[in-house]
């Protein structure tokens, strides 16, 4: 049985056409990668999932539950955390307050929110910048800081959106084992990933978008093979 | 541990100041103060921690000094009921505002915030039953009476229970500051859909800020109502009541807890003093003076004096 099921998914703005008829599904401790070039429609699929965005047509479910209009809150809830292309740590908060805004989704009380929270910053790698402000980091820090804040929330299935980007070349190393130890550990992730060394290395599948449509789904060789995927995104030098 | 001393000894100052202030103005001066900072404080709970401007709070005050007054003329019921009264009526108001008005963003609420606040106000100018335009007059009882709220002897007990107020606006920030709700509001200021994604119910947190917000903004208006004596829709509903309130909060440092007593400390003399000087004449000199001073803060401290405060803190330690 799926973790995430996505169903005939699409979503306009206008006359745009961002999600079009789109499906694919999550299996439980799967490490899905979603590719494709700028204007696929992949944030906006995240979008979709999460709530911010209702679709025109289709469904979501996790599991028995449907997720399509829930709000982000409720998603959250039950269970599905995210990060954002363009980050959004409260800048005005410290790393720990950021993170503890997370953990008090499943805590009963402040406290013990801070102690997961600190916890949760210790597993990403930032657990020396707790008292730091939050805009004070670099943009890897920051990356490292949505994780922490989305894992706080104890999620089910975690939706990365753009793990490496805008990051510098030193610290991707160190985020994409930090991506795979989280699924080693059990994590279902959904991640959308432009560099294609760092997808094929971690993802078990990847779903390949292109103009709001799936047009690739399978085993990462398979998928970078692919006559379709090459022209749209890859180009003749990967074929 | 500094913090505390520091939050100590100024309570310690507080509480001993009628003994060296003693001829009647200052004291009402001092009392002005508490009372313009209790209300940033409450404006603060809402605009500076949860990230909602309001240029509406006169609604609130309005109705706490109109509820209480309501009940002691119709009914001679004590003010302090009225002031429990009129916190509760604020709250369910504040409840309906919110509702619709939380749809909106940054300076839409804040706009729609002005229009609700006008029509309030035109309400009440048009309500003879309490009043209307010419506004009531609370019935004056001797001798001083802790249970009916007026003291006509000294101003001592009256600047008591201004710092009664304003000490539980603190401590409700205080708590505030440490709850789950506080990190909420901190969080819906910062990034509203980011903190929908944490599992925020963004709505309900809202109502909650704006339920604390409206509740004490009402006491102080019954308090004023029983200071005063007299309320009218001009005093007690009027935009520049409200925009005086956000001016406080803001001169002194938004979304800090002693941020509101710094600026009223600043501001209030400044309004009283121009308005002694002036009389009526130069009546609207001190907003003059206060629109000046909130370019300079926005252009060159945004923090507030409270922002000020701690570079000079550090600076020294």
């Amino acid at each position: 049985m799926s973790l995430l099921s996505v169903s005939g998914i699409t979503k306009r703005f206008g006359g745009v056409v961002a999600n079009q008829n789109i499906s694919f599904r999550v299996a439980p401790g799967e490490l899905v990668g979603i590719i494709g070039p700028n204007g696929a429609g992949k944030s906006t699929l995240f979008d979709v999932i999460t709530g911010i965005e209702w679709p025109d047509a289709g469904e979501i479910r996790l599991e028995e539950r449907r997720l399509t209009g829930l709000r982000p809150d409720q998603v959250s809830r039950l269970g599905v955390g995210r990060t954002f292309q363009k980050l959004r740590p409260f800048q005005g908060m410290t790393v720990l307050e950021n993170v503890t805004v997370g953990a008090l989704q499943k805590c009963r009380d402040v406290a013990h929110a801070r102690r997961e929270a600190q916890e949760a910053l210790e597993r990403v790698g930032l657990g020396e910048k707790a008292d730091a402000y939050a805009r004070t980091l670099s943009t890897g820090q920051r990356k490292r800081l949505e994780l922490a804040r989305a894992l706080a929330t104890r999620p089910r299935l975690l939706l990365l959106d753009e793990v490496t980007g805008g990051v510098d070349q030193g610290s991707i190393p160190g985020l994409i084992s930090l991506i795979q130890d989280l699924h080693r550990a059990g994590m279902s992730l959904v991640v959308i990933e432009h560099n294609m060394r760092v997808i094929m290395a971690m993802a078990q599948r990847i779903v390949a978008l292109h103009l709001g449509e799936v047009i690739a789904d399978g085993p990462p060789e398979a998928v970078t093979r692919d006559r379709r995927v090459v022209e749209a995104y890859l180009g003749q030098a990967y074929a | 541990m500094a913090r505390w001393l520091t939050g100590a000894l100024a309570l310690l100052v507080l509480l001993s100041l009628p003994a060296f202030v003693t001829r009647p103005h200052h004291r009402h001066v001092l009392i002005m103060i508490l009372l313009y900072a209790m209300l940033a404080a409450a404006w603060n709970i809402l605009a500076g921690y949860c990230g909602q401007i309001s240029l509406g709070h006169a609604i609130f005050f309005g109705l706490g000094a109109y509820t209480s007054t309501t009940l002691v003329k119709q009914a001679a019921i004590s003010p302090w009921i009225g002031m429990v009264a009129g916190a509760v009526v604020a709250v369910v108001v504040s409840q309906a505002i919110g509702f619709p008005v939380f749809r909106l963003r940054g300076h839409y609420f804040a706009i729609a915030t002005i229009a609700l606040g006008e029509i309030v106000q035109t309400l009440f100018i048009n309500w003879d039953w309490i009043g209307g335009a010419r506004g009531v007059f609370i019935p004056i009882r001797r001798p001083d009476s802790l249970l009916h709220l007026q003291f006509h002897e000294s101003k001592q007990n009256y600047y008591y229970v201004a710092l009664a107020m304003f000490a539980l606006a603190l401590l409700v920030t205080r708590v505030l500051e440490r709850s789950r709700a506080g990190y909420y509001f901190r969080a819906i200021r910062e990034d509203q859909e980011a903190a929908a994604s944490l599992g925020i119910n963004v709505a309900r947190s809202k109502q909650l800020a704006m339920a604390i917000s409206a509740g004490l903004t009402a006491l102080g208006g019954t308090f004023y109502a029983q200071y005063i004596l007299f309320i009218d829709p001009e005093s007690v509903l009027s935009l520049s009541l409200s925009i005086l309130i956000c001016l406080v909060a803001v001169l002194g440092g938004v979304g800090t807890l002693w941020g509101p007593l710094l600026g009223a400390t600043v501001l209030v003399p400044l309004s009283e003093g121009t308005r002694v000087l002036l009389g009526g004449g130069g009546k609207a000199l001190d907003l003059l003076i206060y629109g000046g001073l909130i370019v300079l803060i926005s252009v060159a401290q945004p923090g507030g004096l409270m922002a000020l405060w701690r570079k000079g803190w550090r600076r020294a330690a």
